[in-house]
């Protein structure tokens, strides 16, 4: 049996474990237009923030690809799926031949049409190890930053480079930072902290011009810049399983088997739709924990087991300089609130089950929340009043908590 | 694998498990040195509801979502079947913290990083101090594999 994986990132490397946990003996074959080994893509900010170092962000050990029997073909682009013939064509021309093909391409950034975007010469996007690199060289104290989206991607960014640039704004369409995963007072609390460390936010806001180092803003402002991070949003790569005749939504559409609708074709991690349990909906669910598991399920489907993955919800952790925000599920029913300063908690509650939370600095024990969102729990049979002042396994009966500790899990 | 099982039934409630934890990490070798006058950081949480208690420590699952989520690779499960942390990779994100339905895992004190029970393998304790010091074998440390069938 010869398995190939396009893509050499979290759902990529998953898959080859899923394949190794059922085909000791089976060819592996690693395609990664990317020239490095597997690394925590997450970790870039953390890169440049100094809080690892390249050495310390491999995501799997140096003997990884050895031990897993894995060819790694780095720097190699896939440009086609040769489906009748079982072929992933590369840049090259060379094709190489498949039993098995994942696709786990993820996404790239993009670029919203803005005026001028195309003379702005220290342009910069923050997805990659690359994207880190070029960033970190342009990096000086007397650089002034702008940072085009508030979001996951355009903040961790800014932690990372807060300290190594003169200053740093930021601007978003969004009334409030963070708009995918917090609400008004969640975001309040961060922009606040933010704020206090010298970072300025334009909000509800968009550039409308860039000029020459500065960019003229939709309200009438504008910002001299010297280096400019576009970080507005991510588009998945679907384009090898749709130009193949696969099907795609939003994103590759698979069946909870990872099987897209080619022949002998899987797909996981960013570019693939999932089904959010917590809201019932379809939707790209671009996270790393996802991809890993959405990877090791195929690698093992792929292997010829049988492994759904039907558990995917939004999860995000994320936080700025020792603060933490702590999100998961769905934003939909009757909330519960409670603020005291800087920690504030919300919770989602719907159909008699918790829907989803928001935590900012209250990350203890968050974990029993997530998997009361993930396994749709019933909260008639627990302890609401004590789930409600924190996350406990006391809110549960005995019977439960007595299969959660006192048994092999 | 040998585990640390609960029988909340016989737990006192005394928390000697926590500071017994708390004094096995602290890379001391005298306990009033470890934790007089300190803040105490266990690994193992001991929950008090009524007159019920329970210590929750890390349960080291088969299919671990800790490992799974972790976005630096710091997690990782052993071929002995302890799920440990690299402190050395972890850069303290917290999505262990977010996915662990057990609470288990908890940010270290020192705010760069996450930790949890390595069942003593990481301390030269050799076997779980809070389960040697359990006056009342509220918390074991064995193997209950034939549970599961």
């Amino acid at each position: 049996m010869k398995y190939v994986i396009i893509g050499n990132s979290a759902a990529g490397v998953s898959a080859v474990e899923g394949i190794r946990s059922a085909d000791a003996a089976g060819e592996i074959v690693v395609i990664s237009e990317e020239r490095f080994p597997v690394y925590g893509r997450p970790l870039i900010s953390y890169y440049l923030l100094g809080a690892t170092d390249r050495s310390r962000m491999n995501y799997r050990p140096e003997d990884f690809y050895e031990k897993m029997g894995v060819r790694l073909m780095l720097g190699e682009r896939a440009e086609r799926i040769d489906v009748s013939a079982k072929e992933v064509v590369l840049k090259s021309g060379a094709r190489v031949g498949y039993d098995k093909l994942l696709v786990a391409t993820g996404s790239r950034p993009f670029d919203p049409p803005m005026e001028g975007l195309g003379e702005v010469k220290q342009k910069f996007h923050f997805m990659s190890m690359q994207d880190a690199l070029d960033l970190e060289k342009a990096l000086s104290v007397r650089k002034r930053a702008l940072i085009v989206g508030a979001g996951l991607i355009g903040l961790k960014c800014l932690e990372g480079i807060l300290g190594r640039v003169k200053s740093v704004t930021v601007v978003d369409m969004a009334g409030h930072i963070l708009p995918s995963i917090l609400d008004d007072a969640g975001a309040a609390i961060v922009q606040r902290e933010l704020e206090a460390k010298g970072v300025r936010f334009c909000l509800s806001d968009s550039v409308k011009k860039f000029e020459q180092g500065t960019a003229h803003l939709a309200g009438g402002g504008s910002i001299p810049f010297d280096l400019l991070v576009v970080a507005v949003g991510v588009r998945p790569n679907v384009e090898l399983v749709r130009e193949a005749g696969g099907e795609v939504a939003r994103g590759i559409v698979t069946d909870d088997h990872l099987r897209t609708s080619l022949p002998d074709v899987f797909a996981a991690g960013d570019c693939t739709e999932s089904d959010d349990v917590s809201s019932g909906a379809r939707k790209i669910l671009a996270l790393l924990p996802n991809a890993t598991q959405q990877g090791f399920a195929a690698g093992v489907n792929m292997a010829g087991g049988d492994s759904a993955f039907g558990s995917a919800i939004p999860l995000n952790a994320i936080g700025f300089f020792g603060s933490h925000v702590l999100t998961a599920g769905s934003y939909t029913g009757e909330s519960y609130t409670e603020a005291d300063g800087d920690r504030y908690r919300r919770f989602f509650v719907q159909d008699g089950v918790l829907k989803g939370f928001i935590l900012v600095n209250a990350p203890e024990r968050a974990g029993i929340y997530t998997s009361l969102v993930r396994n749709r729990t019933p909260l008639a049979g627990l302890d609401t009043a004590r789930l409600e002042a924190a996350p406990v396994l006391a809110a549960f009966p005995a019977s439960v908590r007595e299969a959660m500790l006192s048994r092999e899990v | 694998m040998k585990r640390i099982y609960v029988n909340e039934k016989w737990c006192l409630g005394c928390h000697l498990c926590e500071y017994e934890c708390a004094f096995a990490n602290s890379g001391l070798d005298d306990i009033v040195k470890a934790l007089k006058g300190k803040p105490v950081y266990p690994r193992v949480t001991v929950e008090d509801c009524g007159e019920v208690h329970f210590a929750v420590n890390c349960r080291h699952c088969s299919d671990a979502v800790c490992v799974r989520s972790c976005i630096s690779g710091a997690l990782s499960k052993g071929d002995d079947g302890v799920v440990r942390i690299d402190r050395e990779k972890c850069v303290g994100c917290l999505t262990c913290v977010l996915v662990c339905p057990y609470g288990a895992v908890m940010p270290a004190p020192d705010g760069h990083a996450a930790m949890k029970c390595q069942l003593c393998t990481d301390n030269g304790f050799g076997e779980p101090n809070c389960v040697k010091h359990c006056p009342n074998n509220a918390i074991v440390f064995e193997e209950r594999a034939e549970v599961r069938a």
